[in-house]
């Protein structure tokens, strides 16, 4: 009885996570029709899904396999930069741009899926702090090697090279694809909100349903106590890869997500670097380590805040920087969480003198 | 055979011999006391027995399968499970999580069946809540199934502990200081259910303890460590009239 | 010849390295948080004594004390305010609060500073010594440097080793609860930490924008994030360590600019790094940790 009573409250949470990202699909399509929403809001839609899933993604890494990461970026960058370079390479072999779109979300996601498992061999080997920085290390030398890396396509097939264009050696009709730091021009311009808000819902679903398995069981045992999930015949390295691997995934597939919003890919230290990284940790942190529903809400309101704040021009991330710190003394610090329980029950004695 | 036949175990940790020619036989069904002073080696000894650490030299033969030197996955595959001295459950999974990541080896299904909800999902899942929750009837935890494992008091957490141990389905359970803090009455609570274990799961077990009322009350024979050593071993009563374990256990 | 001068710019930079990973490694051994802040705090040194030398058209050596001080009450402020009520608390939190301070104080510089780099005028005036019939010419500054923090590094180990608060200090990094019963004031250890952190980051950024003088609001970032790596590099928490980390990542970072490529120099930095660490899973002079079971 009483797991039945557990398992439908699980399966109603989930449901109530799904309701709230159609809910959410629906408020603005209402919004966007009825022409009130500013042009730089609707520029934000398609970040907002790739953060919520960047978020989402990290989450599984940070709160269920409980590894802090701060090389997230990384694996976005490889998600994006591959994702793009499919779309454009293909550009002659399937000329429908939605199925090369599509397509390119497989691969960003195969990609980034690839790269999470090689670097998590040496990585997870590692502890606490010292998996954490070594993560943000794997992440910047992503992002700078993406930079002095050069691509390009003739009638001879693809060239690579680390130092220039000159270096390609390609033919006259060639194409040069990656342009080292100036990355990827031209990508076709696929990705939507709609899109955004499928691969969102995809990326819950696959996330919500592992930690609910066998294998989320196993994941959060490690969490919880490696030896002793050693000594019940669990194995660490192999689902520690697997929980790293995908989240290193469904960050690629915001990835290609990303990529395909822009007619220019550049990896810069805004957007690939440990900046960004830490912000999805912020996400995860304030919407709760290991809650799911809550990173996403987190991803949302965070980026949508510097733009509401847009009025306040120049202060605006001093305002976001003082509500972060302000959030996490009020949610964390013991004095703040004493304060808010006495006025908790102050408020419930109160409401029962009402009730008598 | 024996179901567990040690030779000449030894482990040093910087010159330090902890363990030094460690032998023990235990036959199949037997219940088995490991006793000795603080810092005898006792919780090493599991130690080596599950893995946790390598053995310098000696064999470890279970069931008559050399497990010397395997590591702690495949010892406990092989049939050992065990409990710690310092409770290690997963704390922030339920009561019933905790059993079920013990059935993990014995009801898998795919990682993809899972994520996709294939059929195989279901039907593996329900075999796994009806097996868990027979186990946690035994120890009386059915009732908390759906409690987050931290919250449940500390002598319902070392039932856990070996409810989880048994999901393993091993053939030998190693109990590490099984009644350490718990009252006189859990305790003797706690001497019924391992029994009832022994007799209903055909089980060996090995046990390490303080309490001598439970040492004397259940255990069928004993084995005494000191400074790392084999001080003696045998039937319980002759083991702890030994004038040898009195001096050990309270000094000259 | 050339090769000499990379080296010795190489040793240079390292230096500043090593005193900011002195701020990273103490407050991480004392506080076991990681600072993420402790990098803007080199920017607002050199801010400072930007301030009292071009804009105030101050003494160099008032524009250095000033710096000094504005950091040290800056950091011990930090701690008090926004670190102090999460003790005891998820490292994660910290953490996160840490880089929301780094937000507050980068966002509080461009709104004073703007965003457009600032010309430093170095503080060091010492001439650059030519050697070899001018072959080998090592810049004042980069003479300055390595001297100066030689100078740190020797008062800062005779500080810990030979100071009553240096010894708290030493003891509250190795267990808190048995500090305080013995009668060490654990709070007041943290924040002189903090204070002793944040005074070699100012000095630190006077140093590294007399020696590459564009001044951003996000100018410490780059230099924090490497001197943490440093840090890590020679073992968290340790400071001999924090040294070494901080001259061989220098080294490294120069000789690969110059003779591998200078876009790729900070990827060769960090891979380092990752190799150290995989060899030596608490860097080269951090502790071994055992768990027990």
């Amino acid at each position: 009885m009483k797991i039945k009573s557990a398992k439908s409250r699980v399966t109603l949470q989930n449901s109530i996570t799904y309701a709230i990202v159609l809910a959410f699909w629906v408020f603005i399509q209402i919004w966007s029709r009825t022409g009130q929403m500013t042009s730089l809001f609707k520029g934000l839609l398609v970040p907002i899904c790739t953060y919520v899933i960047l978020a989402v993604s990290l989450n599984l890494t940070v709160g269920i396999l409980g590894e802090l990461s701060l090389g997230h970026a990384g694996f976005m960058c490889v998600g994006a930069f591959s994702g793009a370079f499919f779309t454009k390479a293909m550009a002659d072999a399937i000329p429908s741009v939605n199925v090369r779109f599509g397509i390119a979300l497989l691969v960003g996601a195969a990609v980034a899926a690839l790269f999470g498992f090689l670097i998590g061999i040496p990585v997870l080997r590692l502890k606490g702090d010292y998996l954490a920085i070594v993560t943000l290390a794997f992440g910047e030398i992503i992002k700078n090697l993406i930079n002095v890396f050069y691509v390009g396509k003739d009638a001879n097939g693809f060239h690579f090279s680390m130092k220039d264009v000159a270096s390609l050696n390609m033919g006259p009709e060639g194409e040069v694809i990656i342009k080292g730091a100036q990355g990827i021009t031209g990508t076709p311009k696929a990705s939507n909100f709609t899109i955004g808000i499928l691969l969102v819902l995809l990326t819950l679903i696959i996330v919500l349903n592992l930690i609910h398995s066998r294998t989320g069981r196993a994941i959060m045992a490690i969490r919880d106590n490696r030896i002793a999930a050693e000594s019940v015949g669990i194995h660490i390295t192999k689902y520690k890869l697997l929980a790293f691997s995908i989240s290193a995934s469904l960050a690629g597939v915001a990835g290609v997500l990303y990529a395909h919003n822009l007619s220019s890919l550049a990896a810069t230290p805004k957007n690939f670097g440990y900046n960004m990284s830490i912000m999805i940790l912020v996400f995860v942190v304030l919407g709760g380590i290991g809650n799911i529903r809550g990173s996403m809400i987190a991803a949302v309101l965070l980026t949508a805040l510097p733009e509401l704040l847009r009025g306040l021009n120049n202060y605006r991330m001093l305002i976001y920087a003082i509500v972060l710190i302000v959030m996490m003394l009020f949610n964390s610090a013991p004095k703040a969480i004493e304060m808010r329980e006495r006025l908790f029950d102050h408020m419930k004695k109160k409401n029962r003198k009402e009730a008598a | 055979m024996a179901m567990l036949e040690v030779k000449n175990l030894s482990i040093s940790f910087g010159g330090l011999k902890a363990v030094n020619d460690f032998q023990i036989t235990i036959e199949k069904g037997q219940l088995y006391g490991l006793i000795g002073p603080n810092g005898a080696g006792k919780t090493t000894v599991f130690n080596l027995l599950t893995g946790v650490y390598q053995p310098d030299t000696g064999s470890i033969l279970l069931d008559g399968v050399n497990i010397t030197g395997k590591k702690t996955i495949d010892i406990n595959q092989t049939g050992i499970a065990r409990t710690f001295q310092n409770i290690r459950l997963f704390k922030e999974l339920s009561v019933l999580d905790n059993v079920k990541a013990g059935l993990h080896n014995h009801h898998p299904y795919s990682t993809l069946e899972g994520i996709l909800r294939l059929p195989r999902y279901f039907k593996v899942e329900k075999e796994m809540d009806q097996r868990a929750l027979d186990l946690l009837k035994v120890f009386d935890l059915d009732k908390e199934a759906d409690y987050t494992a931290s919250n449940l008091p500390y002598g319902k957490q070392r039932k856990l502990e070996i409810a989880r141990a048994l999901a393993t389905k091993p053939k030998l359970l190693l109990l590490d200081e099984p009644a350490a803090g718990m009252n006189p009455n859990e305790t003797k609570e706690l001497m019924d259910t391992i029994r009832f274990v022994r007799d209903n799961f055909d089980m060996t077990i090995l046990l390490i303890e303080h309490d001598m009322k439970l040492v004397s009350g259940i255990c069928e024979r004993l084995t005494v460590l000191n400074f790392g050593q084999v001080l003696t071993q045998g039937e319980t009563a002759d083991v702890l009239n030994d004038p040898q374990v009195i001096t050990a256990y309270l000094g000259e | 010849m050339s090769f000499l001068s990379y080296l010795i710019n190489g040793i240079s930079l390292g230096s500043i390295y090593a005193i900011i990973a002195l701020g990273y490694t103490m407050v991480y051994g004392i506080a076991k948080m990681l600072n993420f802040a402790h990098g803007d705090i080199i920017m607002v040194g050199a801010f400072t004594t930007f301030t009292v030398v071009s804009t105030m058209g101050g003494n160099p050596i008032v524009g250095i004390l000033a710096a000094v001080v504005v950091c040290t009450v800056l950091g011990v402020t930090i701690e008090r305010v926004a670190y102090k009520p999460l003790r005891g608390t998820s490292p994660l939190a910290v953490l996160i609060t840490a880089i929301g301070v780094s937000y507050l104080l980068q966002n509080v510089a461009l709104l004073i500073f703007g965003s457009n780099s600032k010309q430093f005028t170095s503080v060091v005036t010492v001439p650059a010594l030519k050697l070899a019939d001018g072959q080998l010419s090592i810049s004042g500054v980069t003479m300055v440097t390595i001297i100066s923090s030689i100078v740190i590094m020797v008062v800062l180990t005779t500080f810990i080793n030979k100071t009553k608060i240096g010894q708290a200090m030493l003891a509250v990094s190795e267990d808190k609860g048995a500090a305080t019963l013995m009668g060490i004031d654990v709070n007041r250890t943290i924040a002189v930490t903090f204070a002793i952190g944040s005074a070699l980051a100012a000095l630190a950024g006077v140093l590294l924008c007399s020696a590459y003088p564009s001044l951003t609001p996000y100018t410490g970032s780059m230099p924090g994030i490497k001197a943490f790596v440093a840090a890590v590099f020679g073992g968290i928490g340790s400071i001999p360590g924090a040294m070494l980390g901080g001259i061989i990542l220098g080294v490294i970072e120069n000789l690969s600019k110059a003779y591998i490529s200078s876009q790729l120099s900070d990827a060769i930095v960090f891979s380092v790094l990752i190799i150290v660490l995989l060899v030596r899973p608490t860097g080269i002079l951090g502790k071994q940790i055992h768990e027990k079971v």
